[in-house]
């Protein structure tokens, strides 16, 4: 795909966001993806040539960072937690699960390209444990059966939406052009808070 | 002139004392002492990194210890410092041997299959620093063995131990970074982005400091082991920068060249041409015996008292010159030149075969000689201007130089030129975009001062009025001048005197007392009086008949202008040859005399900077003769004698001639000439030779070749769309005397040139077109 | 029994917390009104005088190290959050910021008045779509509002995956655009930080608690806490205990007291290890139940009181499979910079590994600690040494555990006990 002069013309606004170019380099990367689904050759040349980098310096940045794929990945990414507190409380036995149950292994994406699968690190939801991730949305208290039904949702093309998140789950590329920075008006959605977030308010509010 | 003293900082290292400059890092001190703290990724030019922890001390500060050890390599010294190394504390010699066998962990033991074997820092240091056996029984990382990160650079990521010095490198002393770590933790590797090799024209630095076996060259893979190589310092013959070099030979044969270190040079860095062009020295087809033409026009070999006498008879007979390419060391153009005089009475010699000028000859002979800008003065500068001139092609080293001072301080640069280079936009340098052949105006138009540094290189000769207005420009501001031709032997072949209009030492020809001086040293009763022939002149006079011999040594006809008349003047002429392999002065010659390779020879090199770089036989074995041994010898079979058996006898000489005191030749400035009118097909063309390219000297290594910049021909943004083309189309170059077809790039060049390079496969003007710079050409869409 | 002192959170359970209304119904934006109207040498030093200190780990006093910046130096300077909360365990700025960003963007306003700032970057992870949503959000309605953009600008920046990214130095080169690798200190940031210009890094939580102080004054926030651990923080819970969730307490809380407020550990089992602030503090026992959670009281019981983390196993959790696991989280995140984290955490998970699995001798945990003993205080930061904190300590303490896998050539726990949905049919 090429990108289009409306996409330079926003690649553009997002450098002016830093008084150096540079800085850029990261939402440039994730506009990439939320045009191409992950980072292509195109993308990091025509983000080497906006920033007046060699492609090699994107390079190098693209893959230190585990959120830039260099390959597809479905159009919902699903990240189980294995760290070890989601392993021990049920994440490995989910992602085993889904595993078996979608016929793919990490870093793999189904053959309809619909789900793919990552087991992730901790992703600061400890309290809603085990956590499943979508397309980075939050889908809290997971067991094996949540999970499955969650990627089933998806595959049937109507997934369920997160715990702590918008009304709607949104895809890979639509989630990437929120981490570029680009508003996609969906923040007043969703709960302020889970559960776990606002135990300690209510004993206080209970006099504890 | 007022010396900076830096401030001095006395620590103490293992018990004992040691006075350093103030900023001194600690591992560095401690070499003043003699102590070697074990290291990887520390290299004295490369910012620190405190990458690879091998260098781990323990450190106290006015009784205040670190509360673990310290990278001494990112440590500077500090007053009330005192260092405990592995030698005196058992801590930091634990932490040593635990970062060493950490390293270890996923290296491969394939260390007798390795380039490196033998000369390895990790191999070294593990034996001296390390454990006997490591504790590690786990499964190693593993990568596919050696890829190709250009045609010349292989990775061996298995080796590789991460210490950046290779990253550092082209990113902080080449700005090329092409190559760059990639991916995260242990999976960090070095790579390249996968459509772009590590094309840098200094990727060979990056093998040299590599400290394991990670990187290595194409040309040297599995040829020698280290202990059986004999390493001769030696001087880089194949551009004016002055690279100090070390040349590996194994059995009469060289095998390697590395970059040798002098701080005021090159420092420890040379470019990929000077590394990795050597094979011309050991190509099948090199000269070994004498030929000469025979009855039917055929080259026979002869004997060398044949091929003498026949070379000496026919230099007798007729009126003749002397050609001398700018690749002669400074004891074999001095032989030139006074052959022209003593053999021959002529001032007819001319070392530049390549385009030159009258008014160039005047500059050299006023400006040129004698100057002392150095390589420290572009340290000091406050503004550097190029005319004529692209470093990064040219000359190398003061590439790295200039982009040295810029990367540290910001040092200004402007370039006059009608391209803009890749140096000018890695130096962010002020690009001031004039018509080929306009350049006098914009030079003039310049602001310096006596601080800035004017570098003006061989092409300003092919613009009427630029070296005039260069001195002028210098005149007016006392801005330092420094003249940087592209052949390792112009400076020297100018002290030397192979040019018409200077006898050894800068004397000018037409000042009496400077011909005396000479003659008293030559013992000869007198030197011609009158200002020689150049090389054009020379070749004009064999046309009409008032020259009929030509001696010629190490000059390609196709690199001057009019190299059909060139050509056909030594087919005209008795010419002879002193080569080292055929070429198209051979193939026209009457006696044809093998002469030795540089690396086969002593003797030595003026840089740009007139400094002397002298360097003994790398080949100690050679049979074959330097041109100054052969001109004695041809001039004893003339019945006179030079006195110039060996290279010493003619360095003694040279020095005992001394520098020229007295006036220095006169400079008639020239005018710029007026810009050529142009149709709509018409261009002005402009081209300068690229650092890799058709030079006779990188024949027969491919490995280097592949990794030469692409062939294409440049035109203006608005000549572009004028014509309908984009990148890549095909366009045809033409003049009367042919055409180019090269495909194309619109780039910031002026809207009237375009831009091809002169001796790139595909690309020859001189030959294709007769002309190089500054002359109208046909632009089309091909 | 110490009491919750909600500040933070004060406001969390309104529908709308996160909207500029909402945080404007209890005086959002006042302090910064009011720090505004001070001299920026004053807000240093209320913010010193609360005692407040960085709630990133580290525990360095705020003020302090606003103080740091040099004055008068005609530089631009910068403030950057830290909202890149990867340590596993944490999980309390994800949850502030979700509730409540303009709290964020109005202590970055009072933050960067007091140190001469005009930019704020915030560098939140990547993993947390809704969360850069919101915040997001909350900076567009701040610049619609006139909050922002009158002399102070705040971008949010986000990662895309890298733990390594919350080490200071490591998150500016990723700021700037760069692999995120630790950088060569000196120079501080305060010196040389973003674009090498005086720089505060601060904690999400560090530069939220600014508001409320410059309200309440620092009296009011040194009258929480302990002598030397002011004020209040967010203790988050997680793991085998009856309700998980975040409790904000004055410093100085004990686990057996939010243990007891959340429940206890989960019905029927008991506490077996825990950690105090994140995976990189070694770990705690129930010998350490009393333990006040302040930065002193942590550090002289062996740990730190980190991100306070509080991370619960209990008896049915196998200790060698959750320290491998903190194992491989390491080697997945070295940044691969130097060589004792990124060669010693490959070579640590593969002895772990053999160990868990009951494969090797007792000298290969002689040989795990020797190990542990040149990563630790060798490596470039302090991930390396966060590497070594589970084994060590986990060894000083279970070492019988470890054995007991070599003995029975095999792990004797089973990891179906451990989950929460054990006998839910899972």
């Amino acid at each position: 795909m090429a990108f289009s002069t409306e996409d330079l013309q926003v690649m553009d606004s997002i450098i002016k966001r830093y008084p150096r170019s540079r800085s850029a380099i990261m939402p440039l990367l994730h506009f990439v993806q939320s045009k191409a689904g992950y980072v292509t050759n195109e993308g990091i040349e025509v983000i080497a040539k906006l920033l007046q980098l060699e492609a090699a310096e994107v390079t190098a940045v693209s893959t230190f960072y585990t959120q830039y794929k260099p390959t597809p990945i479905g159009e919902y990414h699903v990240g189980v937690c294995t760290n070890t507190l989601c392993a021990i409380m049920g994440g490995d036995a989910i992602f085993a699960s889904l595993k078996d149950h979608l016929g793919i292994g990490n870093d793999e994406v189904t053959a309809d390209g619909k789900v793919s699968l990552e087991h992730i690190e901790c992703n600061a939801a400890c309290d809603y444990a085990p956590v499943v991730m979508a397309n980075w949305e939050f889908y809290d208290n997971q067991t094996v059966e949540s999970a499955k039904e969650l990627v089933d949702s998806m595959r049937a093309g109507n997934p369920k939406p997160p715990t702590r998140g918008p009304n709607r789950l949104v895809t890979y590329k639509e989630a990437s052009a929120v981490l570029a920075g680009l508003n996609d008006g969906l923040a007043h959605e969703g709960v302020q808070a889970g559960e776990p977030t606002l135990l300690g308010l209510k004993l206080s509010k209970e006099g504890k | 002139m007022s010396t900076v003293v830096s401030e001095m900082i006395t620590v103490v290292i293992d018990g004992f004392e040691v006075s350093v400059p103030k900023g001194t890092l600690v591992i560095r001190a401690a070499e003043q002492l003699g102590i070697q703290i074990p290291r990887f990724c520390d290299h004295p030019l490369l910012d620190p990194v405190g990458a690879c922890r091998q260098c781990l001390v323990d450190i106290e500060i006015n009784g205040r210890a670190f509360p673990k050890p310290q990278a001494s390599c990112t440590i500077p010294v500090e007053p009330g410092m005192i260092v405990k190394t592995q030698l005196t504390s058992p801590v930091a010699e634990k932490a040593q041997r635990g970062v060493m066998e950490l390293l270890l962990v996923n290296h491969p033991l394939d260390c007798p299959v390795c380039d490196k074997g033998g000369e390895c820092p990790l191999q070294n240091q593990a034996m001296s620093n390390g454990q006997g056996s490591s504790r590690f029984e786990g499964v190693k990382r593993t990568f596919e063995k050696p890829i190709n990160i250009s045609s010349q650079v292989l990775l061996d990521r298995e080796r590789c131990v991460l210490c950046a010095r290779c990253t550092r490198f082209s990113e902080q002393i080449a700005s090329d970074p092409f190559i760059t770590l990639n991916e995260r933790g242990a999976l960090q590797q070095v790579g390249i982005y996968e459509n772009q090799p590590f094309e840098s024209y200094f990727s060979g630095n990056t093998v040299q400091i590599c400290p394991v076996g990670a990187l290595t060259g194409a040309a040297y893979r599995f040829r020698a082991r280290p202990f059986d190589l004999v390493s001769t310092p030696s001087a880089c013959e194949h551009c004016a920068s002055g690279c100090d070099m070390r040349t590996d030979v194994r059995r009469g044969k060289t095998l390697r060249r590395l970059a040798g270190e002098d701080a005021s040079v090159n420092e420890e860095w040379n470019c990929d041409k000077g590394r990795w062009a050597f094979k011309y020295v050991t190509a099948v087809d090199r000269l070994k015996v004498p030929m000469i033409r025979n009855a039917a026009g055929v080259l026979v070999e002869a004997s060398w008292p044949e091929a003498l006498a026949v070379a000496a008879e026919g230099l007798k007979s007729a009126k003749a010159a002397v050609l001398v390419g700018g690749r002669a060391t400074v004891e074999d153009a001095y032989g030139y030149s006074k052959f022209a005089r003593v053999a021959l009475g002529t001032n007819d010699i001319d070392f530049r075969s390549r385009l030159s000028s009258d008014e160039e000859r005047e500059f050299i002979a006023s400006r040129v000689v004698g100057s002392s800008t150095t390589y420290r003065d572009i340290d000091k500068a406050d503004q550097v201007l190029l005319v004529g001139f692209e470093p990064e092609e040219e000359s190398p080293i003061v590439f790295l130089r200039i982009n040295k001072q810029f990367r540290k301080r910001a040092l200004k640069v402007v370039s006059i030129g009608s391209k803009e280079s890749i140096a000018v936009d890695k130096l962010k340098a002020e690009f001031v975009k004039v018509a080929p052949g306009q350049e006098a105006a914009a030079i003039a138009a310049q602001k310096l001062t006596d601080k800035s540094v004017i570098l003006v290189g061989e092409r300003a000769a092919e613009s009427a009025g630029s070296l005039s207005a260069v001195a002028a420009l210098a005149d007016s501001t006392g801005a330092k001048l420094a003249w940087i031709p592209r052949r390792a032997g112009e400076r020297g072949a100018i002290e030397a005197g192979a040019i018409g209009n200077l006898l050894p030492g800068g004397r000018p020809v037409t000042d009496a007392a400077a011909r005396v001086d000479i003659a008293a040293v030559w013992n000869t009763d007198s030197i011609p009086a009158e200002v020689g022939r150049s090389t054009s002149q020379i070749i004009d006079a064999v046309h009409a008949g008032q020259i009929g011999a030509l001696v010629v040594g190490g000059v390609d006809p196709l690199d001057g202008d009019n190299s059909q008349t060139a050509l056909s003047a030594m087919e005209k002429a008795f010419v002879v040859s002193l080569e080292i392999a055929p070429s198209a002065v051979t193939a026209r010659a009457n006696v044809v005399l093998p002469v030795a390779a540089v690396t086969e020879k002593s003797g030595s090199f003026l840089n740009w900077e007139g400094r002397a770089r002298s360097f003994d036989a790398a080949v100690a074995d050679s049979l074959n003769r330097s041109d100054l041994r052969i001109l004695s010898m041809i001039a004893d079979e003339m019945g006179i004698s030079l006195n110039l058996g060996t290279v010493t006898a003619a360095a003694k000489e040279i020095a005992s001639l001394g520098a020229w005191d007295g006036a220095r030749a006169t400079f008639n400035k020239v005018s710029a000439q007026a810009q050529p009118a142009l149709n709509g097909d018409q261009a002005l063309i402009t081209s300068w030779r690229r650092l890799l390219d058709l030079g006779t000297l990188q024949e027969g290594e491919e490995h280097l070749a592949g990794t030469a910049r692409r062939t294409v021909a440049v035109i203006s943004p608005k000549r572009a769309q004028s014509m309908g083309v984009v990148d890549g189309d095909q366009l045809k170059i033409s003049t009367v005397q042919g055409s180019v077809t090269l495909s194309a790039l619109v780039e910031n060049i002026h809207d009237d040139a375009v831009w091809a390079p002169r001796n790139s496969r595909g690309s020859q003007l001189l030959v294709n077109l007769g002309v190089a710079h500054g002359a109208v050409v046909t632009v089309v869409k091909a | 029994m110490t009491k919750l002192a909600p500040v933070l959170s004060a406001h969390w359970d309104e529908k709308d917390s996160f909207t500029l209304e909402g945080y404007k119904r209890h005086g959002g934006y006042k302090a910064a009104e009011k720090a505004l109207a001070m001299d920026p040498d004053a807000v240093i030093q209320l913010v010193k005088d609360s005692g407040l200190r960085g709630r990133g780990g580290a525990g360095f006093p705020t003020g302090m190290k606003w103080g740091f910046i040099p004055q008068g130096d005609n530089k631009d300077h910068y403030l950057v959050v830290n909202a890149d909360e990867s340590e596993p365990g944490t999980c309390k700025d994800m949850p502030l910021l979700m509730a409540n960003p303009h709290v964020l963007v109005e202590g970055c306003i009072i933050a960067c008045h007091a140190i001469r700032a005009k930019h704020a970057f915030i560098y939140i992870r990547g993993e947390v779509t809704h969360v850069a949503r919101r915040m997001n959000q909350a900076i567009a309605d701040a610049y619609a509002a006139g909050i922002l953009g009158n002399g102070i600008d705040v971008v949010l920046h986000v990662g895309a995956g890298a733990y390594i990214c919350g080490e200071e130095t490591a998150l500016l080169d990723s700021l700037e655009g760069f692999r995120g690798q630790p950088r060569l200190r000196p120079p501080f940031p305060a010196i040389a930080g973003l674009y090498a210009r005086p720089t505060v890094v601060n904690n999400v939580e560090s530069i939220s608690a600014v508001p409320a102080i410059v309200m309440n004054g620092a009296e009011w926030y040194q009258s929480m806490g302990t002598e030397k651990s002011k004020g209040t923080t967010l203790y988050s819970l997680s793991g085998h205990v009856a309700n998980p969730g975040q409790f904000e307490a004055p410093l100085g809380i004990t686990l057996r007291e939010i243990l007891e407020l959340a429940g206890g550990v989960r019905p029927g089992h008991k506490l077996k290890f825990w950690t105090p602030g994140g995976s990189s503090t070694p770990l705690f026992t129930d010998a350490h139940l009393d333990v006040p959670l302040d930065y002193e009281g942590v550090a002289a019981a062996g740990s730190m009181l980190g991100t306070k983390a509080l991370q619960i196993f209990d008896e049915t959790t196998c200790v060698v499979r959750a320290v491998l696991r903190w194992t491989e989280f390491y080697k997945h995140e070295s940044c691969g910079k130097c060589t004792p984290c990124r060669e010693g955490t490959w070579w640590l998970v593969q002895i772990l590994r053999d160990l868990e699995e009951g494969k090797g001798t007792e000298a290969d945990l002689a040989k795990l600690l020797d190990l542990c003993d040149n990563i630790m205080g060798r490596s470039f930061c302090a991930l390396g040494d966060g590497a070594t904190s589970p084994i060590t300590s986990s060894i000083k303490y279970f070492r019988d555990e470890y054995i007991a896998h070599l003995t029975n050539g095999a792990c004797p726990f089973d990891p179906v006990a451990s989950t929460l949905f054990v006998g839910a049919g899972a």
